[in-house]
């Protein structure tokens, strides 16, 4: 029982670990995020092309502030100091302040695409597995063929036939316009797996004595579904769920890899990487315009992966069980 | 057992009708045709008499005139490549791909099986966290910066392989490696999770009660079936590695078939698109096949039901 708890008390230590470092990453971007929209965007590029990082910034305050520079606040002149602490790149743009909003757009595109998931994967396993019989197997082949499909290209024509249709709905080639043509063509294709974890749940869930019972009682299919199939569910579809955001900014970098992400001049860090990996390519030398966007990226990612993987082993009553031989 | 195979074989066909329909669907209704890319316009005529000679001005007479080419191995014209067919060009990229792709499994399986099963049996030990945490940052990292990383760390600085290029086996081991990493962290985390279920079953209970070694009960009788998931995500990885990966291909500089995936999309090339996609398929369904029988051998439960 000892070895148990023991167990069991180390698997929290992921979750707690990812959640923190999670926390960190999204104070300092939330934190920084009014200063780099203020300062740092398209119309106030400084001087400093291609510089290195330093810890001193090597742009002068006067560019951040009108006027009479002993007047800037204490917040300012911090938020200044930081400037040039990621670099900065071939248009002299401060990478500090580019990587911070760029992990906000990837999390966002991330966290929407798991939603999206989410909310189709669980309609359609749910459907399939109260239906059962005929319209299991249908909807199930349906997944079956969709998981042959190779992926990637399908990220990409999705992406390309809603490109028109979605940018007229939000009047232009907006920013929003070109996140939801992102977002819908990488979460239309994340809910296979979802739709298979809560198909099995739910064929699992109906064997349940107490399922059995209410459905003895008279109670009605919406009754099952509200009081005992959807809370019982709660846990698989928001582990997963966890696991597609990770997945979603990787695809998304790969699409940024392409030049079909994320549009210029918005950040992402997906964005950010593939520009980097260009300009290492072309001449080794500006390491710090790839180190930083990835290893931003990869925390991130990390931390997701742990917090996922912890919750599926927490949900998964087998993962529990003291191995033998351990 | 035949009867099963012949079962398997014709949902086979069926799975890649349905995979080639979706595919020809898509590539129809996106925006744009082969004949009006980059920078030469042609006057309206000349666009509607060329796709009138392809037969794309007539989405259900190209479906039909597409696929009965295809039955003969003949995927036709490719707008995109002077001189060049669409089998030559899937003739001669696929075999490349092929290459780096058996590699690549192979290195995911041979490293990835011994580093899943030491991490199970040795479970929240540092090697087993370790290990898990080397395999999540691999897997938060995209291939196209990993690929750059062993390129600029092995081929520039230390120059021990070649930076990019195709054409001998030392161009060989970096994007096999590249390749290798995403497959490699998924098989760590099945084989991981296998032999973690397999372990606490009861035929391990009897082996180690019977008094097999150690070393015995772990890769005798748990690993082949702590292995059965690793099986099935192997056939529809091995069929995505071998049909090649863009972004290995662009970093590495390697003619091999996954840039066809990206490219014709990009370029509204349909008869290369969907060629590539049928050869994929086709892979796909083989190497599930081969994966069912596979699947028998290993677990005597299964061979017992054909």
């Amino acid at each position: 029982m000892n070895r148990l708890r023991f167990t069991r008390s180390r698997q929290k230590a992921p979750v707690i670990v990812g959640g923190l470092l999670l926390f960190g990453l999204l104070a300092v971007s939330l934190g920084t995020l009014e200063h780099a929209i203020q300062w740092h965007n398209v119309q106030t590029l400084t001087g400093a092309i291609r510089h290195e990082p330093s810890l001193e910034p090597v742009v002068p305050l006067t560019a951040f502030v009108s006027g009479d520079v002993g007047h800037a606040s204490t917040v300012t002149k911090l938020a200044h100091r930081a400037t040039s602490w990621f670099g900065h790149d071939d248009l002299g743009r401060s990478l500090f302040y580019r990587v911070w909003p760029g992990l906000l757009v990837s999390l966002a595109i991330g966290l929407a695409a798991a939603f999206i998931a989410a909310v189709v994967g669980t309609t359609w396993g749910a459907t399939a597995a109260i239906f059962g019989g005929r319209v299991d197997r249908a909807m199930m082949r349906v997944v079956d063929v969709l998981y042959g499909l190779p992926y990637i290209l399908m990220v990409i024509l999705l992406k390309i036939a809603l490109t028109e249709p979605l940018a007229k709905l939000f009047g232009g080639r907006t920013v929003g316009a070109d996140l939801a043509i992102l977002l819908v063509a990488i979460g239309g294709v994340s809910w296979l797996t979802m739709a298979r974890v809560v198909r099995g749940q739910v064929l699992a869930l109906k064997q349940q004595p107490y399922v059995e019972a209410a459905r003895a009682t008279g109670a009605s299919t919406y009754y099952l579904l509200r009081h005992h199939l959807l809370p019982n569910l709660v846990g698989p579809v928001l582990t997963y769920a966890t696991l597609v955001i990770p997945q979603a900014i990787l695809q998304e970098s790969f699409l940024s890899f392409l030049g079909i992400g994320v549009q210029a001049p918005t950040p992402s860090l997906g964005r950010l990487a593939a520009d980097g990996i260009e300009a290492v390519n072309t001449f080794v030398g500006f390491w710090w315009l790839i180190v930083f966007p990835c290893l931003v990226l990869v925390i991130a990612l990390v931390s997701l992966n742990f917090i996922g993987d912890a919750l599926r082993d927490a949900f998964d009553p087998k993962s529990n069980q003291a191995a033998l031989l351990s | 057992m035949t009867r099963m195979l012949v079962r398997r074989l014709l949902a086979g066909l069926l799975t890649i009708a349905c995979i080639y329909a979706i595919t020809f669907t898509m590539v129809v209704s996106i925006p744009g045709n082969p004949f009006q890319q980059g920078q030469h316009r042609l006057s309206s005529d000349v666009e509607s008499a060329l796709l009138a000679r392809y037969h794309m001005d007539n989405n259900w007479l190209y479906f039909w005139e597409f696929l009965r080419g295809a039955v003969r191995l003949d995927f036709g014209p490719t707008f995109t490549y002077a001189d060049w067919t669409c089998n030559q060009i899937i003739a001669a990229s696929l075999p490349i791909s092929m290459s780096i792709g058996l590699a690549a499994m192979l290195i995911a399986l041979m490293v990835g099986v011994p580093i899943g099963v030491t991490s199970a049996v040795r479970r929240h030990s540092w090697l087993d966290i370790s290990a898990t945490t080397l395999i999540l940052t691999g897997i938060s990292l995209p291939t196209f910066v990993t690929g750059s990383a062993l390129l600029i760390a092995v081929g520039v600085k230390l120059q021990l392989a070649p930076v990019g290029g195709w054409g001998t086996l030392s161009h060989l081991p970096l994007p096999a490696i590249t390749l290798s990493l995403p497959f490699m962290a998924y098989i760590v985390r099945l084989t991981r999770a296998g032999m973690i279920d397999a372990l606490s079953a009861d035929f391990v209970r009897t082996a180690i009660a019977k008094g097999a070694s150690r070393q015995r009960v772990i890769w005798r009788h748990a690993l082949p079936v702590a292995l059965l998931p690793v099986l099935s995500f192997l056939g529809p990885a091995t069929a995505q590695a071998v049909t090649g990966s863009f972004v290995v291909e662009k970093v590495f500089g390697i003619p091999g078939m996954g840039q066809h995936f990206v490219n014709a999309a990009l370029n509204r090339d349909p008869g290369l698109l969907l060629g590539a996609v049928l050869v994929f398929s086709t892979l796909l369904v083989a190497f599930n096949i081969v994966v069912d029988l596979l699947y028998a051998a290993l677990d005597p439960r299964i061979s017992e039901a054909l």
